[in-house]
């Protein structure tokens, strides 16, 4: 029998069913009956106790929303606070007809036809008894109006709460960020229960990257509540003490960046398209962090509509487009004080290293030429004076006899081709291109291959090579520190608003680029001073009552056919080429160091030197150029009317 | 006299035959159709006072019982050769879904449970409450009882990936019913005492161990449904307040459309999830017992229509579909009367809204095919 176990016997089976199946009626039996007990004991035993808690008086739980934390510049200016402001709310169970009452509100005034779909998404992503505000800030107008209809929206009520306010504007707007209406997206990746009572969310910059330690804790308020909801004043609920757990308010950020030079920087590039950033290079601290066209950080806190919205977003100038962070260009000519290093560390040029540069340069075999930017060319240049000249054929030459993969992984490390690790998200990585890169980014064969004149014009800065402003920053930081680098910051300490106890965010600094002979740093450096100093760029250093050491740089944003004539009028401003220009000062103690990008600025030393001097003006000597009076206002409301 | 009752006895009994005929004929089973029509006639009449008196929800609420009819009718006629061979692909499909949603959701990084069709969503972890006891009761058909164990081994697969897929989403509660409705399969083949004591110790480790593979929010559901009080505004806030409607309800309720607690609004998500409190609140424990009871029939009929089929699969299938039943009212009764931890599973028939109406009457129709044809099949 036991062999012939596995064979099925039907009858033996039917039986086990029906003992499973009676084995089944019993536990089932059992769980009714715990079932059941519980209903008993909190229906019949504990009656009386729940009757008291339903009865009488009801609770109710409210959220108590955390104060966002401040954010203060490096000298305690304010760039971000909460102000009181007044805000309509809707809780939907209280709501007989939503469609009916937002048809009603738009009647009246108080929302707009357009933000109807938003609203309508804001309240299906809370739950039914949350209090969702479906428009922020009413003016005194808007609430005399509602107040006026008040009757005819029950579960609709104007709420007090902190709203986020920037008073500085659009002063630094790139680096503060923003904080924005808590989307449906946004709920589905955060905790709900940490957003209760919260309307916004930081979304990009510093309110982005630190909403957490922003927004603190909520806390919740126990209140009794009459049948019609109304609260009661009253302290116990039987005898039981009404509970409140406080709002844990959120930490205070202190930036590093320096509010009065962050505004002279915006105005040098007023009504262009640029981005300055300023570091501190012996600790990472970001003096100023500039993108322009910026935008008014209030409208977004405040809520905007979709035409607004829509406005900003198809700007053709990009104003909510990062550049600073998250623009990347050719570097052009700014690379060459780098490049040369790595000649001086390959052994491959010294400091007095001469070449002829007759305006061309070809690859031996090929009759391809490859033009400095000086048609007539300039001469014999040792390698200072080609830096300080910008000798393309000087760098044509030497990048060829580095060849691209040293070229590569000495580029790399100054930190380009990755982001600089800058405390606030969103960095791009720039390219730093190589024969591997080539080979995966390229489907076609024929395409896969490094060609030798890319390597010639990698030297330059050019070709496939891309960098972001914040990248050239943290290079020019190395430069003016000989190798030692910190990653950059734009928090400095935090400090809890209850405690007032400061924890400072200390600098982390980065691997320190080692040479084999150190003194080529100031190879390298002499090459920069000399830039500034009968260099392609010494009227912008004119009258300094400090050292500079500087590299201007252009880099094109089309390229011209071979024996082409670049002909700048004829060319849309579009796409003319963009200005770059990087520095560091005092030469012998940096203390700062700045890169200017302006898009299709054309020139490096015409357009954005004199920007970089006017920041390093401001921040080192504290010397401010006059303040915008009506005058410039006038002046660029005009412009705007002419249309370009 | 006589003669007039013998009338009246006379015309009530054709008018009982000859719905027993058209019963018969539609291949359902009178009994168990009128213990579901009652409960949903009685969860119709509380959602009217749970939705406040709203008309709407109520005649939606009768489109998707009706829905739910059609699906159970519907499948009433599948023949049981037919259900069957259709189990192995109907599971098939069903996984390869289940793997699309759980994709898109991976990289739409946000959870996700529905595909959506255009027309309709669609939760394909729904399909899975059917085709998983299918697939367990097609895998056994023709084998041996109790399973040996490579056969259980097969088994846990069909079960557990599934459940996983529908638990990452993450949808615990549907997973668990995935779960539940292939043990149940497994149970009634006669899973032998010792490894059911075995599994009962393992799951007790397990619980040690999935408690840090648990998301926060699930592993806060649990810490709430420990200290309710903990967390008053948020999800303690459904516990608290269901166990004060529940509790003032008394034993004979404050009366229908008089709860206080849902008709002022202070029990959330009343009309769906936690429709059972203003049962026990307005109706009192008398109408949650009559619910229970009610409730108690239904499984009680389906285990006895079971008992009678004659082939392995159809029996271990029907009895996994009347089993899973209590497994619900069981869980939701539980979480809202404040005995289990809050996971998103509605009370059958009553609950407004929600596909798993659906799927419940769609596993009765089944069932009640499977014990009309139950001669044939053998």
């Amino acid at each position: 029998m036991a062999a012939r176990g596995r064979i099925k016997d039907l009858w033996r089976e039917q039986r086990l069913f029906e003992q499973r199946a009676i084995a089944a009626i019993v536990l089932i039996g059992l769980l009714a009956t715990v079932l059941v007990s519980r209903l008993l004991w909190l229906q019949v035993k504990r009656y009386d106790h729940f009757t008291d808690l339903a009865q009488g008086n009801r609770v109710r739980v409210e959220p108590l929303p955390a104060p966002r934390g401040m954010i203060y510049d490096r000298t305690g200016a304010v760039l971000a606070e909460n102000r009181p402001a007044y805000q309509l709310e809707l809780v939907r169970e209280q709501v007989k007809d939503l469609e009916a009452t937002l048809e009603g509100l738009v009647g009246i005034g108080v929302l707009g036809p357009d933000d109807l779909d938003f609203v309508r998404r804001a309240i299906r992503s809370r739950r039914a008894f949350d209090s969702v505000p479906i428009r922020l800030r009413l003016s005194e107008e808007d609430m005399a109006r509602f107040a006026l209809h008040r009757h005819r929206f029950p579960g609709v009520d104007i709420r007090t709460r902190l709203a986020r306010h920037y008073p500085q504007g659009e002063t630094a707007v790139h680096a503060v960020g923003y904080v924005g209406t808590l989307s449906e997206s946004d709920l589905q990746r955060v905790d709900r229960e940490e957003y209760a009572g919260v309307s916004t969310i930081g979304k990009i910059g510093v309110e982005g990257t630190f909403e957490d330690a922003l927004r603190g804790r909520n806390g919740s308020r126990q209140i009794m509540v009459n049948a019609q909801g109304r609260s009661v004043d009253r302290e116990t609920v039987l005898d039981e003490p009404l509970r409140t757990i406080a709002a844990k308010p959120g930490a205070d950020l202190y930036l590093t960046l320096d509010l009065e030079v962050q505004r002279v920087a915006e105005q040098a590039v007023q009504g262009q398209r640029a981005a300055i950033i300023a570091l501190d290079p012996r600790n990472g601290e970001v003096i100023a962090l500039v993108s322009r066209p910026g935008f008014d950080p209030n409208s977004f806190a405040r809520g905007l509509t979709r035409a607004e919205f829509a406005a900003l977003n198809e700007d053709p100038d990009r104003p909510l487009f990062n550049r600073a962070l998250r623009g990347t260009y050719p570097p052009g000519s700014t690379i060459k004080p780098v490049v040369a290093l790595a000649g001086l560390e390959h052994g491959l040029v010294t400091p007095t290293t001469t070449r002829a540069c007759p305006g061309w340069y070809s690859l031996p075999g090929s009759s391809h030429r490859f033009r400095d930017w000086k048609r007539s060319g300039h001469g014999s240049v040792a390698l200072i004076e080609a830096v300080a000249q910008s000798c393309d054929i000087y760098f044509y030459a030497l990048a060829a006899q580095l060849g691209v993969e040293r070229l590569h992984e000495f580029l790399g490390r100054f930190g380009l081709g990755g982001p600089t690790g800058l405390d606030v998200g969103g960095e791009k990585s720039g390219l730093l291109p190589s024969p591997a890169w080539k080979r995966s980014a390229f489907k076609r064969a024929a395409q896969q291959v490094w060609f030798p004149g890319e390597t010639v014009i990698f030297g330059i800065g050019q070709g496939y090579m891309t960098t972001t402003p914040m990248q050239l920053a943290q290079m020019t930081s190395v430069l003016a520190m000989r190798g030692a680098s910190h990653r950059p910051r734009l928090v400095r300490a935090l400090r809890d608003p209850v405690t007032r106890v400061e924890t400072p965010v200390p600098p982390a600094p980065l691997p320190t680029v080692r040479l084999r002979d150190p003194a080529d740093w100031d190879v390298a450096v002499q090459g920069m001073v000399a830039v500034m100093q009968g260099g392609t760029a010494s009227r912008a250093a004119a009258g300094a009552e400090y050292s500079i050491a500087g590299k201007t740089g252009t880099a094109q944003v089309f390229s011209i056919a071979q024996n082409a004539r670049y002909d700048e009028s004829a060319i849309s401003e579009r796409l003319r080429d963009h200005a770059w220009f990087i520095a560091f000062a005092p030469v012998e103690d940096p203390r700062i160091a700045v890169v200017v990008l302006v898009e299709n600025g054309r020139s490096g030393s015409g357009t954005a030197a004199p920007i970089a001097r006017s920041v390093m003006d401001a921040y080192l000597l504290r010397k401010f150029p006059p303040p915008p009076g009506e005058d410039v206002d006038a002046a660029i409301i005009e412009e705007t009317g002419d249309g370009e | 006299m006589t003669r007039l009752r013998e009338d009246v006895d006379s015309t009530a009994r054709r008018t009982l035959t000859r719905s027993t005929r058209i019963l018969g004929a539609l291949q359902l089973d009178g009994p168990l159709v009128l213990g579901l029509a009652l409960i949903a006639a009685y969860g119709q009449f509380v959602l009217y006072s749970a939705s406040g008196g709203d008309w709407n929800a109520i005649m939606r609420g009768s489109i998707r019982l009706c829905v739910g009819a059609l699906a159970m009718l519907v499948c009433a006629q599948i023949k049981p050769g037919q259900m069957r061979r259709l189990s192995p692909w109907l599971y098939l499909v069903g996984l390869v879904l289940l793997i699309i949603v759980d994709a898109i959701g991976y990289i739409g990084k946000g959870a996700q449970r529905w595909l959506d069709l255009g027309l309709f969503r669609f939760q394909p972890s729904e399909i899975m409450k059917l085709a998983v006891p299918m697939a367990c009761a097609w895998y056994l058909r023709e084998r041996a009882l109790p399973p040996d164990g490579k056969t259980l081994l097969v088994l846990a697969v069909i079960i557990l990936v599934p459940t996983l897929l529908t638990i990452i989403q993450p949808d615990l509660g549907t997973g668990l019913l995935i779960l539940m409705s292939g043990a149940l399969v497994v149970l009634f083949a006669g899973l032998q005492t010792w490894i059911i004591a075995l599994l009962g110790g393992a799951s007790v480790a397990a619980a040690w161990g999935g408690w840090y593979l648990l998301h926060d929010y699930q592993r806060q559901r649990v810490l709430t449904f420990l200290d309710p009080q903990s967390d008053p505004l948020g999800a303690g806030y459904h516990i608290i307040q269901s166990t004060i409607a529940i509790g003032s309800g008394g034993v004979t309720g404050k009366g229908y459309l008089q709860g206080t607690q849902g008709q002022l609004e202070f029990l959330p998500e009343r009309s769906t999830d936690f429709v059972f409190a203003v049962i026990g609140e307005e109706l009192g424990l008398l109408g949650a017992l009559l619910l229970l009871a009610l409730y108690a029939a239904v499984v009680l009929r389906a285990l006895y229509l079971a008992t009678q089929m004659r082939d392995t699969f159809a029996r271990l299938l029907s009895g996994s579909f009347a089993t899973i039943f209590f497994v619900y009212v069981f869980i939701n009764a539980g979480m809202v009367s404040g005995l289990l931890p809050v996971v998103g599973v509605p009370l059958p028939l009553v609950s407004y809204g929600g596909t798993s109406l659906v799927t419940l009457l769609a596993g009765f129709g089944m069932l009640m095919s499977l014990h009309a044809n139950r001669k044939l099949a053998a």
